[in-house]
């Protein structure tokens, strides 16, 4: 049996409150915050990027999973915020980490589920007894445009999964991918913002993918919402995992302990695997967690997850994500908010 | 300004803290050398450093090389880790106010700086409050 | 080994010389230390020069020089050990005469540093510290000062005011010589008040970019004589090396090197301490001057700060230091400064430092540091 043998998160200590941002903008603070039901978001330090939190989410995965991490075969990232365009952010966390030299590297993109995209692929060549430990990160520092919708909840952070098949925390009973070509939210090269279709981005995007892949996998395992403990959703605002998992059939109690969007903002390719890493934390031996996630473009990646007896002794090795969370925070005001996020025009 | 190679030759100092020590007398240095300066020996084996210790002695420079003009101010200082071997590096993620000698901190992955947009990113160690 | 003396020394205004290359700054420095030396041919020349390669894209200084000092075919070496190249260049020249291999040496010290910009100075000057492990992370040279500041104050309980005398004190000297980059006083109130550079160190705690060169002439003692010169002996010299890494020292608060050098000088003229009548230290910064002073043994460990507080080290007291006015006042042209000392030295044994005149002074002293103290070299001087 294949599946999680130490899972982490990172994010950076910094934040800006949504009043912060509507008031240079000159927007409305209570309605944003009621609209997207956030009311702060994570910033990172201009000394913190993908591949940097990428190498701290996946040290503390390490310590969960109490491996040598020679013996990983494979390192993959995840993100939409890669730090160079050619030269991948996987070399760098593999070198890190001391999983070089024998180890397949590759940087994975599908905006904001090139986390899980490279779950599901270091979980399938575990299971195709090609590698005996993988190593999968979602991480971004993701940006939004001064003054756009986006800008209130584009965020950073990442979490890391290490699959195998011995000493595990969580099995892995059931993955399923569903994706479509569908230009919901998209970044040209050389472009420093993304732009997006409006509302064209809910219904025939986010809601129909995430709907699309968790029926496909409940069908797959013969599941039912009521059969899960936990559930957890891409989180582009606070609103839509609570929408979407109430038109699925699933309760408010399933979501919340892997919702985390209100005080982080979304973290694109760390969304859902953080609400994962978040959920784990609290979890007991033989829970049932369904994740799926979605990134425009458009696609979900599904995956059931079992809890095991290992989760008392694994838990405590690292930070708990919701501690990362809510300790030690530094708010910015949005000038040094826009000096981190180089959104000034600088002289050469 | 290092070249590329220049920046590699240390990646697993910089990314692993990858360090000597003295087969001969247990001394552990940071680089690793080829002989060691306590005894003389020429024979060493790999280990890596500790990753928390407390900090000796810091400053806030304000007056950055050109490099780190975007970051000034910032703190730099020296840590003895927890193993005894002293590393300078720059302090994040803690208020000014709040460094002070016997500080405990550890290790962090972070991106030191880079060769400007076009240019190579340079990783390493800094320190953050434990 | 024969016995050496100084007789010829030579040092033009230090500043921002705009007008003045460095071929012009070091030739006009040298001619005014052969004309005091009455000679107009040498056996061989040593220069200090920390980075002449950074600052104005030249190497090969040795030639370079010789060849505009009009002394070509003479050999001609540039020496290199970060701030500390001039004191070496003495050295180099001391052994070259006490040897026998050369009667008439000339040494020099030439930095210009005012053709490239803050940040490229900047820079040139951090490559004295280590690249990969200090530089690398960001660290300046008055951020390893500042280290060591810290230290100190949290260890012996040395004072931000204490700092600012040493400035203070310097001043003062130097405004008492025509040839200083910054010929005035200040105040411990506008030290404490100037713009910090790297906490606790303001910009008046640190010496300043300079142009400017300084020269002397050495040859063996018995030439001396018969020139009917006055003859101050090279009595003593101490060189000495200590880790590169401020991080790598077992004490960050002590100079090993200066401590080490220093013995070495101290036995080879049969000194002590006591003996010496007046000390050219090397304060690149103030917290410098007082770890020098500690390491030379002329205060107890931990006592430099209390020291310059009780002016012990002032130009009235026990045992005047920086009477010049020190890097701080006088400048700081890298590679000079080391043999700028020795000028101060010889013209105060000689009786000719008109205001800064230190009454009755026999026996002198140079102390000039690399780094962050990674090399030292000390040497002692008496008028016969």
């Amino acid at each position: 049996m294949e599946g999680i043998v130490g899972y982490g998160a990172y994010l950076p200590r910094n934040r800006i409150k949504v009043e912060e941002i509507a008031k240079v903008w000159g927007a409305d603070a209570p309605s944003y915050k009621k609209g997207l039901l956030l009311e702060e978001k994570s910033v990172p330090s201009p000394d913190q990027d993908t591949i940097t939190m990428a190498v701290e989410a996946s040290k503390s995965a390490l310590k969960r999973a109490q491996i040598n991490p020679a013996e990983i075969g494979a390192v993959y990232v995840g993100s939409e915020s890669h730090p160079y365009a050619v030269k991948p952010s996987g070399t760098v966390l593999a070198e890190a980490i001391g999983a070089t030299p024998e180890v397949h590297t590759a940087d994975f993109e599908f905006a904001c589920k090139a986390g899980t995209e490279g779950m599901f692929v270091a979980l399938g060549l575990v299971k195709a007894g090609e590698i005996k430990y993988g190593l999968a990160v979602g991480a971004d520092t993701s940006q939004g445009a001064p003054g756009d919708a986006l800008e209130y909840t584009a965020a950073a952070g990442a979490a890391a999964f290490i699959f195998g098949r011995e000493k595990l925390v969580a099995k892995a009973l059931e993955t399923y991918s569903y994706m479509t070509d569908t230009p919901d939210f998209w970044r040209r090269e050389y472009q420093f913002y993304p732009q997006h279709g409006g509302r064209f981005t809910g219904d025939p995007a986010y809601f129909k993918h995430i709907i699309g892949a968790a029926e496909g996998i409940m069908k797959k395992a013969g599941m039912k919402p009521k059969d899960f403990d936990y559930v957890i959703f891409h989180q582009p605002n606070g609103k839509f995992p609570f929408r979407v998992g109430g038109l699925l059939g699933f309760e408010k109690k399933q979501i919340e302990p892997g919702w985390l969007v209100n005080k982080l903002g979304n973290t694109y390719s760390g969304s859902s695997p953080m609400g994962l890493t978040a959920t784990l934390d609290i979890s007991k031996p033989k829970d049932k967690i369904l994740i799926v996630s979605y990134g425009s473009g458009a696609g979900s990646d599904a995956f059931i997850f079992e809890v095991t007896e290992r989760i008392d002794e694994a838990r405590d090795l690292a930070p708990r994500t919701r501690e990362l969370l809510d300790k030690n925070k530094c708010y910015l005001e949005y000038g040094v908010y826009a000096k981190f996020r180089q959104k000034i025009k600088k002289a050469l | 300004m290092p070249t590329p190679s220049r920046y590699w030759r240390e990646i697993p100092q910089r990314y692993r803290l990858e360090a000597g020590k003295c087969k001969n007398c247990g001394l552990v240095v940071f680089p690793p050398r080829i002989i060691c300066p306590r005894c003389k020996s020429r024979d060493f084996e790999k280990v890596n450093l500790a990753e928390s210790g407390k900090i000796i002695t810091f400053t806030i420079i304000r007056v950055p090389p050109q490099q780190f003009v975007d970051q000034a101010p910032y703190a730099v200082g020296i840590v003895e880790l927890d193993d005894g071997v002293k590393l300078t590096g720059q302090i994040v993620d803690c208020n000014f106010e709040e460094m002070k000698i016997g500080k405990r901190v550890k290790i962090e992955f972070r991106k030191i700086f880079d060769e400007g947009e076009a240019g190579i990113i340079c990783y390493g160690y800094k320190f953050v409050p434990e | 080994m024969r016995d050496v003396a100084v007789i010829g020394v030579g040092m033009t205004k230090w500043g921002e010389l705009w007008e003045k290359s460095l071929r012009a700054i070091f030739v006009e420095s040298a001619l005014l230390a052969l004309d005091d030396a009455g000679v107009d041919k040498i056996d061989s020349m040593y220069i200090g020069c920390m980075s002449s390669g950074l600052f104005v894209g030249q190497e090969h200084l040795a030639s370079l020089l010789a060849d505009f000092l009009s002394q070509a075919p003479a050999p001609s070496a540039r020496v290199e050990s970060a701030c500390a190249s001039g004191g070496l260049a003495l050295r180099m020249g001391f052994i070259d005469v006490a040897s026998g291999m050369s009667d008439v040496v000339l040494v020099g010290g030439v930095e210009k540093m005012t053709d490239v910009n803050g940040h490229e100075a900047t820079y040139a000057l951090s490559t004295a510290a280590d690249q990969e492990y200090e530089g690398y992370h960001g660290i300046t040279f008055p951020g390893l000062y500042a280290l060591i500041a810290r230290a100190h104050m949290e260890k012996y309980g040395t004072t931000r005011e204490q700092l600012a005398m040493v400035a203070v004190k310097n001043h003062h000297n130097g405004s008492k010589n025509p040839l200083a980059q910054f010929p005035y006083e200040i105040t411990v109130d506008s030290v404490l008040n100037s713009v910090m550079v790297a906490d606790p160190l303001r910009i008046l705690d640190c010496s300043p970019i300079t142009d400017g060169a300084a020269a002397v002439v050495l040859c063996p003692v018995e030439m001396a004589k018969k020139m009917k010169k006055p003859v101050v002996k090279i009595l003593g010299s101490g060189h000495a090396t200590d880790t590169i890494a401020l991080s790598s020292r077992k004490d960050i608060t002590w100079l090993e090197a200066t401590f080490q050098a220093a013995k070495k000088a101290y036995s080879m003229a049969n000194k002590k301490p006591k003996d010496i009548n007046l000390i050219e230290v090397h304060d690149c910064f103030t917290i410098a001057e007082i770890c020098v002073t500690e390491a030379l043994g002329v205060v107890d460990k931990g006592k430099g700060g209390e020291a310059v507080q009780q002016g012990i080290t002032s130009l009235q007291g026990k045992i005047p230091v920086n009477t010049s006015g020190g890097l701080k006042a006088k400048g700081h042209p890298v590679g000079a400064t080391g043999v700028a000392q020795v000028v101060e030295v010889v013209k105060q044994l000689r009786g000719e430092a008109g205001e800064r005149q230190v009454k009755g002074a026999r026996v002198g002293m140079t102390q000039n540091m690399g780094g962050s103290g990674g090399s030292t070299l000390v040497h002692i001087f008496e008028r016969e």
